[in-house]
């Protein structure tokens, strides 16, 4: 059943583009998915180990950075003559790039984790995102600061018998945006459900029980932030070459405070949780914005609608749904199964 | 609880508990010396020292604030002691993490519950599996199938806990969910599930009916028939008077008494801090 409905809701996305020719909402689905990958990629430590990441948007921006100075090139003064400079990669090897770099920015942030938990990790990744927010604003050698970087060159690939496409327009990156979020979707999966995810929902759940057997918990904290990290890198940099500009709003807090609303909303520590949650706020401005509604009201409906969320389902949309489902199939003459007893119990 | 009525009677003593008991001369397991246990102005112990041997059962019993807890707690790592030595078959414990303590086969239970009560019973026994995964997060994330072998394999490890707790139709079930007994034996099944060689209890039949703990017994007859050296803390005098080979007796942070449970009834110094005359009468 639960196999059978993630089946058709994929052949669903695939088919998507085939059916549905509005560009618009193909863009706000492009836009929802890059969003989704980061909240999956929060989902891992927020959900699983239970630290709370409010930085997490820098990995998403460090991932961005990465990759468009990557494949741009840059040189930069480091002191009197000394230069150092980078020439154009190809933006395949660049996204690799960004992917390796906003993992070892988490292996930092993971490391500082072993000393503080809760709300001090909470400050240090809040703290983290702003001084990367900074840098990218103030160090305009390298990032053009609010100039923004511009002219980002789009994702080419190759495939055997087409020859080289390239990913620009909204087709080939909803297609892009699908592949990254399955792919990301799948190394979460395995992960939790290994060892190592037991690891880090013991850590979530129990932290001195989790030691007493054996769990060396820095090692699990630190691999979750670097797995978490180098995911939200990765849809920083497909988001980069998908808008082709980026300046330092990428950054913006409101970004961190969309992919945890998305995770809680959707249901933290469920895999499908993040993909709910971010298919509804993802797309719910949209829709509003169809119906003409101001903007202002549109950022009420929105607060409300999460308000509403957290307060009757806390644990999510998901746990929620999935518990109804259960007691639906445990009581016994429920909706589904009533005609059949009725017709029995007639004679 | 069903389980627990039936396994046994209440004030049995443990079957197999006195027929595999350790020669007096079994090598020395883990050796205290010293131990100190300073909180500011205040010591909650004081220059303990006592030895547990190879594959026996050793009680530490004493009035509530009497350090046994605390030395539990510097034992297994939570704690850092303030002078003093802990070595474990040959290895100085003092200074280590608890999950390294764990890694050289010390395992504890905590006195308050504490079991992953999110998660089913199933995969409480498979987190303390941990010890023996064999997953690299690389081979993880590749899907390659040595993980799904391990995972079978650890699978069968966790039912075979379970079977040896008796907790296996409670399999599927969340922790939280269990009635107060069977969580306790939870916690003993996640300890054991971490391959201890030295396993710390601490007060496990606190709060247990006398069907429960008399099955609580049982069980720790089994554990030990595995080669398993305990150290316990325990209140419950018909348990530990059944189950002890040794006894040692803490008062204020002091050990003030060391000896089998028949010596440890007799003392004046015992009875006078712990026992009280009036449990001695009852004993006859």
């Amino acid at each position: 059943m639960n196999r059978a409905a993630s089946l058709a809701f994929v052949v669903l996305l695939v088919s998507l583009p085939l059916w549905m020719d509005n560009l618009y909402f193909l863009h706000v689905l492009i836009v929802a998915g890059i969003f989704i990958v980061a909240a999956m990629s929060l989902n891992l430590l927020l959900g699983f180990t239970g630290q709370l990441s409010l930085g997490h948007v820098a990995f998403f921006g460090i991932g961005a950075y990465a990759s468009s100075l990557c494949s741009l090139g840059f040189e930069i003064h480091v002191w009197g003559d000394t230069t150092v400079s980078l020439a154009p990669k190809p933006v395949w090897l660049s996204m690799l790039i960004a992917i390796v770099v906003a993992g070892l920015c988490g292996y930092m942030i993971g490391k500082i984790s072993f000393k503080v938990r809760g709300a001090y990790f909470v400050i240090v990744s809040v703290s983290f995102a702003e001084v990367t927010r900074l840098v990218a604003l103030n160090w305009i050698e390298l990032t053009q600061g609010p100039m923004a970087l511009n002219n980002i060159p789009v994702l080419k690939l190759w495939a055997p018998g087409i020859g080289s496409i390239d990913i620009i327009g909204k087709v080939p990156n909803y297609y892009l945006v699908l592949a990254v979020a399955i792919f990301t979707y799948v190394i979460i999966r395995r992960l939790v459900y290994s060892q190592a995810g037991r690891a880090m929902i013991a850590l979530r759940e129990n932290e001195p029980l989790a030691t007493s057997v054996g769990i060396d918990v820095t090692r699990f904290l630190v691999l979750a932030t670097v797995v978490s990290a180098a995911l939200a890198g990765l849809a920083g940099a497909v988001y980069a070459h998908y808008v082709r500009i980026v300046d330092p709003d990428v950054f913006l807090f409101i970004y961190t405070v969309t992919m945890v609303i998305m995770v809680v909303t959707g249901g933290k520590g469920t895999l499908a949780g993040p993909i709910v949650g971010g298919l509804i706020f993802g797309i719910l401005p949209e829709v509003l914005r169809g119906f003409q509604v101001i903007p202002e009201v549109q950022w009420v409906v929105y607060g409300v609608l999460m308000i509403l969320i957290v307060y009757f389902l806390p644990e999510g949309i998901v746990p929620a749904v999935r518990a109804a489902w259960r007691r639906r199939l445990d009581r016994p003459g429920a909706p589904p199964t009533r005609p059949a007893v009725a017709a029995e119990a007639k004679p | 609880m069903r389980a627990a009525a039936s396994t046994s009677t209440p004030a049995a003593p443990a079957p197999g508990a006195a027929s595999v008991a350790p020669a007096a001369d079994a090598p020395v397991a883990l050796a205290v010396t010293g131990l100190s246990i300073r909180f500011g102005g205040l010591t909650a112990v004081q220059d303990m020292t006592f030895e547990v041997r190879e594959g026996e059962v050793l009680s530490l019993i004493g009035p509530n604030g009497a350090g046994k807890t605390s030395a539990f707690n510097a034992i297994t790592g939570y704690l850092q002691a303030s002078s003093g030595e802990i070595v474990y078959r040959g290895v100085s414990l003092r200074g280590l993490k608890p999950n390294q303590i764990a890694a050289h086969g010390v395992v504890r239970t905590f006195q308050k519950t504490s079991v992953f009560g999110g998660l089913t019973v199933l995969d409480n026994v498979l987190v303390g599996l941990h010890r023996r995964a064999r997953q690299h997060p690389l081979a993880i994330m590749l899907g390659l199938p040595s993980i799904r072998r391990d995972e079978v394999r650890l699978r069968e490890a966790a039912w075979e806990v379970l079977r040896l707790i008796g907790l296996e139709a409670r399999a599927g079930e969340t922790a939280v969910s269990l009635p107060y007994g069977e969580l306790r034996l939870l916690e003993v099944a996640v300890a054991l599930a971490a391959e201890p060689t030295l396993l710390l209890l601490d007060e496990p039949a606190a709060g247990m009916n006398p069907a429960e703990t008399g099955a609580f017994m049982a069980l720790l007859g089994r554990i030990r028939a595995r080669g398993v050296t305990v150290l316990l803390v325990e209140h419950d005098m018909k348990m530990v008077m059944g189950v002890s080979d040794r006894i040692v007796c803490l008062n204020q942070g002091r050990i003030i008494a060391d000896g089998p449970p028949a010596a440890i009834q007799r003392d004046p110094q015992v009875i006078r801090a712990y026992l009280g005359e009036r449990y001695v009468r009852a004993q006859g």
